[in-house]
C-alpha cells in the first residue's frame, strides 16, 4: 500500500494548503494543530521549509509503545489508529523517533498519520504524494 | 474564533495592561477593515491627534481568514501619521493564520513604553520584553535576533517588526511581517516607533476546534480547484505582480524618470520575464493560499577582490520595480534588487522612498536644491549613490533628508518643486494610464492604488467618461470594502465573486450578513470615508500635480477638464454617502 512521502521539500510554497486537508477531513477542524503533517521553516522563511510527517515504518514504535493496541502496525507501512481503544496516555507520542505525533491537549488523542492521502490532493506542487514502492527516505 | 465569539485584545503599553474583551456584536461588521473601523470610531481614533500616544493600532483578521483559499490577509487601522487622517495597510504572510490559532480576532495597542519594548503574544499570554538591544537594528537582524534568542516565541509564529526609519520618525516607514510581507505606505511603522514598540510576535498553536460540514468541504474544494487549476490566479503565480512592467511600458504607461516620461528605454531588463528568467529562485506562499505570488530574487554580490561572494534573497513586486526601478531609471535588475534590500533593511516604505528619490534627483537638475542641502549628489540610474540616499533618508542625517522624511510633497513645499512631485494624496502607485488612476489614487481612501484600481478602467474602458468612470470606482470599492472585510487577498477579487462570499460567509454560520452583505459593505464605506473626512481629508482640495497633465499616459495626456470634473463628482459621491 501507498505510504505518504515528501518527494521534493524545495518545490514547497508554504501554503500550508496539506495542513488545512488533513485537519478538515481527518478531524472535521479548521486547526493546523490537528494536522498529522507540519509544514515549518528551517528557521526563518528565507531558509526554506521541512514538513515533519510519519515516515510510514515497517516496524513503528509507536505501535510497540501502545499498551492497548489503539496503534497496530498498518500492511505497507505505518500505523492504524483505533480510537475507541485509545486511553489517551501519550505512549506513542514519547516512541516516535521523529516527532511525528503530537497529543490533542483537548481531545486526549493522538493527533497520528493514518496514510489516507488526502493531504496530497491538496498539495498544489505535488511536493507530497503517496508512493507505492518503499523508497529511502531522504531528509532535506 | 469570529465564528462562535469576537476575542478583542487590547494592551495598553503605558501601564502595561492586557484586556481580554469578548465582541461578537462587531460580527455586524464582518470583520477586518469593517470590525476594525468601527472599533476605531469607539476608541475615538480620529480624536486622538496623530502621533499622540493615545493614538491606536487596530490588527484585525476577518471570519473567513484560514477557512477558504487566499482568505490570508490581515487588516491594520490606525491615524496616518502621515497623512493625518486614514490609516489602513493590509499584510500576508503567517500572521492571520497565527493570529487565528493563538484566538485573537482584534488586537488593539494603543499607549507608547516606557523604554524599547517588543511584545509576545501567545493564546494565553503577553509578554513586554526589553527590547533596548533591538533598537537601532535593521529589520532582518532584529527578525534574525528574535528568532535566535526568544524561547518563549518559539512555535508557530510571525514576527513584526520595524526598522531605524520608523525609529527615527520618517514618516512613511513600514513594518515588516514575516520578512517577505509588509503593511506599508501610511506609516504604521512610524507609529510603533512612536510607541517605543520595536517588534510584535504572535504565537498562535492553541488548537480551537470548529465544526467542519461536508457542505463546507466540497465549497472548498471547488474554490481549491479554481485557484489551482483554472487561469483566474495564474498570473500572480507565473511572473507575479511584476507581469505588468513590460505591458505597461508598451502602452505608455509605467512611470518612469520622476513621471518625465512613461515608457523606460531598459524596461526589459527590469521586466517580469527577465527576473523570472534570470534572478527567481523561488515562489513562497502567505498561510491558505495555494497561489505562491511571492517571488523571491537572488542578489549575488562580490563582496571581495577574490572570488568572494554572499547571496541574498529579496522578494520583488511590480510596485518596487517601477518606484526604485523605472523611477530612478535603474538600468538592471540587479540594481533594482539591491536598491529593495537597502529599502527592506532600513524599514523604508519602497514605493515612497523610490519616488522621493525621483523628486530629489530632478530637484538637483534644477537647482532647486543644491548638493549643499543634500549632501550627495544624485543622478539618474546611479545606484551606489541612491543605496547611500536611501540610509541618510532612513537616517535623516540633515535638515533636508529630514524634511524628505516626511513626504515628498513637505519637502516640495518648503523647497518649491509641487508641480513635479509624483504625489496622489501619497506617493503615487506604479500606473500612469491616466486621469482615472490619478483620481483614484488622489481620492482613494487610504491612496493605494489598491483601492478601486482606477488603472484597470483607464485600460478596459470602452466608455471613458468621468460618468462611468464614478461608477466604476465606487462598484470596485463597493466590492473590495467587503473583500478586505473577510479579509480576502485582493488578488481574489477575481475568484470570490459576490455569489461566492454569500456562500463562503453563509456556511460559517453568518447567513444574516451573507443576506445584506452588500449593504453592510456600503455601511463600512460610509463610516470609514466619515471618520477619513473628521480627521481632515478635504474633499475640496485635491490636487493632481502639474507633472500628470504633461506627460503621456494610455489615455494621451489628460485632459483637465475631465479630471476635474471626475473630482467634482466623486467628492459630491463621498459627501453624499456621509450625510
Ligand atoms: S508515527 Fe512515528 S513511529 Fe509511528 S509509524 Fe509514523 S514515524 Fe514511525
Ligand atoms: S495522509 Fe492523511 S492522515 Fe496522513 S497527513 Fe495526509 S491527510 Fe493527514
Ligand atoms: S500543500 Fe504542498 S506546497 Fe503547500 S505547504 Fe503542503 S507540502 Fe508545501
Amino acid at each position: 500500500m501507498a505510504i505518504l512521502k515528501v518527494v521534493d521539500v524545495d518545490k514547497c510554497i508554504g501554503c500550508m494548503s496539506c495542513m488545512q486537508a488533513c485537519a478538515r477531513f481527518r478531524y472535521q477542524s479548521f486547526s493546523l494543530y490537528r494536522a498529522a503533517l507540519q509544514v515549518k521553516t528551517r528557521g526563518g522563511i528565507s531558509s526554506g521549509f521541512q514538513i515533519n510527517t510519519c515516515l510510514g515504518c515497517t516496524e513503528p514504535a509507536c505501535a510497540e509503545a501502545c499498551p492497548t493496541e489503539a496503534l497496530i502496525p498498518r500492511k505497507g507501512g505505518g500505523v492504524v489508529f483505533r480510537q475507541n481503544l485509545c486511553i489517551g496516555c501519550g505512549e506513542c507520542e514519547k516512541a516516535c523517533p521523529v516527532d511525528a505525533i503530537r497529543m490533542d491537549p483537548e481531545w486526549h488523542i493522538p493527533i497520528v498519520c493514518v496514510q489516507c492521502g488526502i493531504c496530497t490532493q491538496y498539495c498544489p506542487h505535488e511536493v507530497i504524494q503517496m508512493v507505492e514502492e518503499v523508497v529511502p527516505h531522504v531528509d532535506k | 474564533m469570529w465564528i462562535n465569539d469576537v476575542r478583542v485584545l487590547h494592551i495598553d503599553l503605558t501601564n502595561k495592561k492586557v484586556k481580554l474583551e469578548h465582541r461578537p456584536d462587531l460580527k455586524e461588521w464582518i470583520g477586518g477593515t469593517g470590525a476594525a473601523s468601527k472599533l476605531f470610531e469607539e476608541l475615538k481614533g480620529h480624536e486622538i491627534p496623530p502621533g499622540d500616544e493615545a493614538s491606536p493600532i487596530i490588527f484585525a483578521t476577518g471570519p473567513l481568514n484560514g477557512v477558504l483559499p487566499l482568505m490570508t490577509k490581515v487588516v491594520a487601522i490606525y491615524r496616518s501619521p502621515y497623512t493625518g487622517d486614514w490609516g489602513e495597510s493590509h499584510a500576508g504572510g503567517r500572521l492571520g493564520m497565527v493570529m487565528a490559532y493563538a484566538g485573537i480576532d482584534l488586537l488593539v495597542i494603543t499607549g507608547k513604553a516606557e523604554r524599547p519594548v517588543y511584545l509576545v503574544i501567545g493564546p494565553h499570554s503577553v509578554e513586554f520584553k526589553d527590547a533596548r538591544h533591538l533598537w537601532g537594528l535593521d529589520v532582518f537582524t532584529t527578525g534574525r535576533l528574535i528568532r535566535l534568542h526568544d524561547k518563549s516565541a518559539s512555535g508557530r509564529r510571525s514576527i513584526l517588526r520595524i526598522g531605524p526609519a520608523a525609529e527615527r520618525g520618517v514618516k512613511f516607514a513600514g513594518v515588516n511581517v514575516d520578512t517577505f510581507r509588509h503593511f506599508g505606505r501610511l506609516g504604521l511603522g512610524t507609529l510603533m516607533g512612536m510607541k517605543n514598540l520595536k517588534a510584535i510576535v504572535v504565537v498562535g498553536d492553541d488548537s480551537t476546534h470548529f465544526g467542519v460540514n461536508p457542505e463546507y468541504t466540497k465549497f472548498y474544494k471547488e474554490i481549491y480547484d479554481l485557484v489551482v487549476g483554472s487561469d483566474l490566479l495564474h498570473k500572480y503565480h507565473d511572473l507575479g505582480t511584476p507581469q505588468n512592467v513590460l505591458p505597461l511600458n508598451n502602452i505608455k504607461s509605467l512611470p518612469t524618470k520622476n513621471m518625465q516620461k512613461s515608457q523606460f528605454e531598459y524596461a526589459e531588463n527590469i521586466s517580469g520575464e527577465y527576473f523570472a528568467d534570470n534572478l527567481l529562485v523561488r515562489k513562497i506562499a502567505c498561510s491558505g493560499c495555494q497561489v505562491g505570488c511571492i517571488h523571491v530574487g537572488l542578489l549575488r554580490e562580490q563582496f571581495g577582490p577574490e572570488h568572494e561572494y554572499k547571496y541574498t534573497q529579496v522578494s520583488y513586486d511590480h510596485e518596487l520595480i517601477f518606484a526604485l526601478g523605472s523611477m530612478l531609471e535603474t538600468r538592471t535588475a540587479e540594481e533594482v534588487l539591491k536598491l529593495i534590500d537597502q529599502v527592506e533593511r532600513l524599514g523604508l516604505d519602497a514605493i515612497s522612498s523610490g519616488v522621493a528619490l525621483a523628486w530629489t534627483t530632478e530637484a538637483l537638475q534644477r537647482g532647486i536644491i543644491s548638493e549643499k542641502d543634500t549632501g550627495i549628489k544624485l543622478q539618474w540610474g546611479d545606484t551606489e549613490r541612491y543605496l547611500e540616499a536611501l540610509q541618510m533618508l532612513a537616517y535623516r542625517v540633515n535638515d533636508f533628508w529630514h524634511l524628505l522624511g516626511e513626504g515628498t510633497m513637505a519637502a516640495a513645499r518648503e523647497y518649491g518643486g509641487e508641480d513635479f512631485a509624483a504625489v496622489l494624496g501619497q506617493e503615487m502607485a506604479g500606473y500612469a494610464t491616466g486621469p482615472v488612476f490619478y483620481v483614484s489614487q488622489a481620492m482613494g481612501v487610504r491612496h493605494s492604488h489598491l483601492d478601486t484600481a482606477g488603472y484597470s478602467f483607464d485600460q478596459k474602458a470602452t466608455e471613458y467618461t468621468p460618468e462611468a468612470a464614478l461608477e466604476y470606482i465606487v462598484s470596485e470599492d463597493r466590492r473590495r470594502v467587503v473583500l478586505t472585510s473577510l479579509v480576502s487577498c485582493l488578488f481574489a477579487r477575481g475568484l470570490y465573486t459576490w455569489d461566492r462570499i454569500k456562500k463562503g460567509l453563509s456556511l460559517i454560520g453568518y447567513e444574516k450578513q451573507a443576506k445584506h452583505v452588500e449593504e453592510i459593505g456600503d455601511e463600512i464605506r460610509r463610516l470609514r470615508w466619515k471618520l477619513k473626512v473628521a480627521m481632515g481629508f478635504d474633499l475640496d482640495n485635491v490636487k493632481i500635480p502639474k507633472r500628470y497633465f504633461e506627460t503621456e499616459t494610455f489615455r494621451g495626456k489628460p485632459d483637465p477638464e475631465f479630471t476635474n470634473k471626475l473630482i467634482k463628482m466623486y467628492a459630491s459621491h463621498i459627501k453624499e454617502i456621509i450625510k
